[in-house]
């Protein structure tokens, strides 16, 4: 037989300390990142978080496109709430070209972005059972994403990458069908997240495994630039639909849940509590979209003929229609010369627009203001001196999804 | 033990009887991994497998044959000898344990008295016990075999889990031996018999024990060495083929095992509750069989219990569990303990 030896590299005899490396492919990661710890036994000693592994070239990629065009990049930013980040970047494009969208518009923006921000909640605090063992939670709401997704569907034809909306509202009104989907997850989603609550919320288990772990003071998470639910948690009231108001955010009536200690369980509380607000919003906008008579009732878009696809028998009839069409569809169209920052309260935080044109048919730069790859830098400050297991809960936590991370 | 005695005829009984154990431990361990899935599935609005046979009964099958046929992966890093050793040490100590077991009431003819048991000796339950810590061995092996720093991992804190909560479940165990005066496991439920079940005078002791058992059995919540989160599953995953069917089917034979175990030392074994079956009059087989139906039926309702737990609670962390271990089970374990032989000294005065 011949011998085999375990090979060593050199060196390893004489450490202390184990080199672990978690991820890129770890079923914990959620995506591709990597972490390469120095785990002392089971205590995390150091880490080194590499990103990159998705990196696609967004920014790059969209200096070429028409504005039309890179919807379908933020599509792929945070994947687990695309609408959101379509609508925030129609909001940047109508910022940038002066378009006031009617308020029928906004009512059913908000609509669509409380509904990616319930499934992003939910897909982020059910991982968390997930990653600390309990399986079955989230397969159950599972069930109740697939009803917002049937929702999207039933809006704009696609269920993950969305590509909803236009530059000035919706590309078609919603369905009647649309409108029972959404009463029908109204009615039927509270029952389910309060038995997901009573699954988690004060189960010892969980609360033992999340409380006191990968914790962060105010101050700490201000500097590193949190946002979102991860600052609230650590007791910061700051939420941009309040702060700074798009899409008629200030005609709702909602409260921001704060946390205290910006622990995983706080973060978890955090997120519960959201979806809960969320739903007083869907409901307060629902309300508000029947509440329109007349013509203003079926207003799904603004008047910006130079962005919104006409009619395809005024295509064929009018000439104007006809070169709308062949620039919206060439994307030749010429934007103004400017700068806008526009930034909106997406499922993770604060996501923004940097949108810089000198007036070509593209931007001149883009840039991402990506929560996750934010957070990222401080995962190492979060884990250091904590458990292999708590690491695993503190990235689930942070909600980091590696579309996001990487643009 | 009389070598004398030993015929033909009782060679020929106690193969069957084994043959017959090793059987019925697999086809439980094949119907568990079923079950399993079947309520996890219920238990989470979902079919569950129901592809293969009527209500997915053949899927044991599928699963063992699919094992069976994949391709066989031995990492070149690895330590060839240990690696093949860990699974098949993890199969041979969760068959052993089932030795002491009584199945059923032995079966009384004319001709003599044939023992649902492989074999009654007079320490009975410790045999289990000492066969239960050299379980710990495969994990360890195969952990440390794979050359793999997550596996190894996952032996580490297997091993210091199932050391830690050997004591607590032993110190749970010695209460009973208070109360029933010996170790044999056919007079444990003798006593359960003419006494009434231990769950009742035992219920702390039970609790600690069912705690115990499914840390031994890596049951969620105490399934640290085969995260699948955190570990990748831990201990096995270098493992493929059927030397990976083995570690799983060997933890479900284990679960099984120790579902009977705990239902012959709290639940009455065989014993059907508040009834008199022997005085029925029925015919020494079919009583015979009645009882072992009675036990497989505590045993599906304690496999039951493990499952719903798996999939309703969060898992430990490594830290967590031993703190319940060392600085809670063990102290409530002794507290029992001596309680129970307070009060039996009590009784007796």
């Amino acid at each position: 037989m011949t011998e085999q030896h375990i090979k060593l590299p050199a060196g390893s005899i004489e450490k202390t300390t184990t080199t672990l490396n978690l991820g890129p492919t770890h079923p914990a990661t959620h995506g591709v990142m990597q972490n390469i710890l120095e785990l002392d036994g089971e205590r995390i000693v150091s880490a080194d978080q590499t990103i990159g592994y998705i990196h696609r070239a967004f920014e790059k990629i969209a200096e070429r496109r028409p504005l039309a065009q890179i919807t379908t990049l933020t599509d792929r930013l945070n994947y687990c709430s695309s609408p959101l980040n379509n609508m925030g970047w129609h909001m940047t494009c109508e910022k940038l070209l002066g378009v006031q969208t009617p308020k029928r518009v906004d009512y059913l923006r908000v609509i669509v972005m409380e509904l990616a921000r319930i499934a992003d909640h939910l897909i982020c605090n059910s991982i968390m059972g997930v990653d600390a063992g309990a399986y079955t939670g989230f397969l159950y709401v599972m069930q109740f994403r697939e009803l917002i997704y049937e929702i999207y569907e039933e809006i704009c034809g696609a269920r993950l990458t969305t590509n909803m909306g236009r530059i000035g509202g919706f590309e078609r009104d919603f369905s009647p069908l649309a409108f029972e989907k959404l009463e029908k997850f109204l009615a039927e989603y509270p029952k389910a997240l309060k038995e997901f609550e009573d699954m988690f919320q004060r189960n010892r288990i969980f609360m033992d495994r999340t409380m006191g772990v990968g914790g962060i003071s105010a101050e700490r998470a201000l500097n590193y630039g949190f946002t979102g639910p991860n600052l609230r948690a650590a007791g910061v009231d700051y939420d941009v639909r309040v702060q700074n108001p798009y899409s008629s955010y200030q005609d709702f009536d909602f409260t921001i849940p704060v946390g205290t200690t910006g622990d995983c369980y706080d973060r978890w509380l955090v997120r519960e509590q959201e979806m809960w607000q969320s739903l007083s919003i869907i409901r307060q906008a629902y309300q508000k979209v029947q509440s329109f008579k007349g013509a203003e009732a079926s207003v799904y878009h603004a008047d910006t003929p130079a962005y919104y696809l006409p009619a395809k028998e005024d295509v064929y009839t009018k000439m104007e229609a006809l070169i709308y069409h062949f620039k919206i569809i060439m994307g030749e169209t010429e934007i103004p010369a400017g700068e806008v920052y526009h930034s909106i309260e997406a499922g993770n935080g604060e996501l923004g627009f940097y949108l810089i044109s000198d007036g070509g048919r593209a931007p001149y730069r883009l840039h991402f203001r990506r929560p996750c790859f934010i957070y990222y830098q401080a995962y190492e400050e979060l884990i250091k001196g904590s458990m292999l297991s708590d690491a695993i809960m503190t990235m689930s936590s942070l909600n980091l999804i590696a579309g996001e991370m990487d643009a | 033990m009389d070598f004398a005695a030993i015929t033909l005829w009782f060679l020929l009984e106690k193969v069957i009887l084994i043959a017959a154990i090793i059987g019925l431990s697999f086809f439980v361990a094949m119907y568990t991994t079923l079950a399993e899935r079947k309520v996890a599935g219920w238990m989470q609005d979902r079919m569950g497998p129901n592809r293969a046979g009527p209500f997915g009964i053949l899927q044991p099958l599928a699963d063992g044959g699919k094992l069976f046929f994949k391709e066989e992966i031995i990492p070149v890093t690895s330590n060839r000898i240990l690696f093949l050793l860990g699974p098949a040490l993890a199969m041979i100590v969760a068959l052993v344990t089932s030795t002491v077991i009584p199945w059923g009431a032995p079966v009384v003819t004319t001709t003599g008295t044939i023992a649902l048991q492989v074999t009654d000796v007079d320490m009975g339950i410790l045999i289990v016990f000492s066969v239960v810590s050299v379980g710990v061995y495969g994990i360890m092996i195969g952990g440390w075999a794979s050359n793999n720093k997550f596996s190894l991992l996952a032996a580490i804190r297997g091993a210091s889990q199932m050391v830690s909560y050997e004591l607590p479940m032993s110190l749970a165990l010695i209460a009973i031996l208070f109360m029933t005066g010996s170790l044999k496991m056919s007079e444990i439920v003798l006593y359960q018999i003419n006494h009434g079940w231990n769950i009742v005078y035992q219920p702390l002791g039970f609790l600690l024990f069912f705690i115990c058992a499914l840390a031994e059995c890596n049951r969620t919540p105490f399934d640290l060495p085969e995260a699948e989160n955190e570990l990748n599953f831990g201990y096995h995953q270098e493992y493929s083929s059927m030397k990976l069917g083995f570690y799983l089917f060997a933890e479900y034979i284990n679960m099984f095992v120790s579902s009977a175990v705990m239902a012959t030392l709290f639940l009455g074994g065989y014993d059907i509750p508040f009834v008199n079956e022997a005085a029925w009059g029925l015919s020494p087989w079919v009583y015979s069989l009645l009882s072992f139906g009675v036990l497989m039926a505590k045993v599906s309702f304690l496999l039951f219990v493990f499952i719903w737990i798996r999939w309703t609670i969060p898992r430990f962390r490594y830290d967590q569990l031993m703190n319940l271990g060392w600085k809670k089970m063990i102290p409530l374990a002794l507290f029992n303990m001596l309680l129970s032989a307070a009060i039996l000294l009590w009784l007796k005065s």
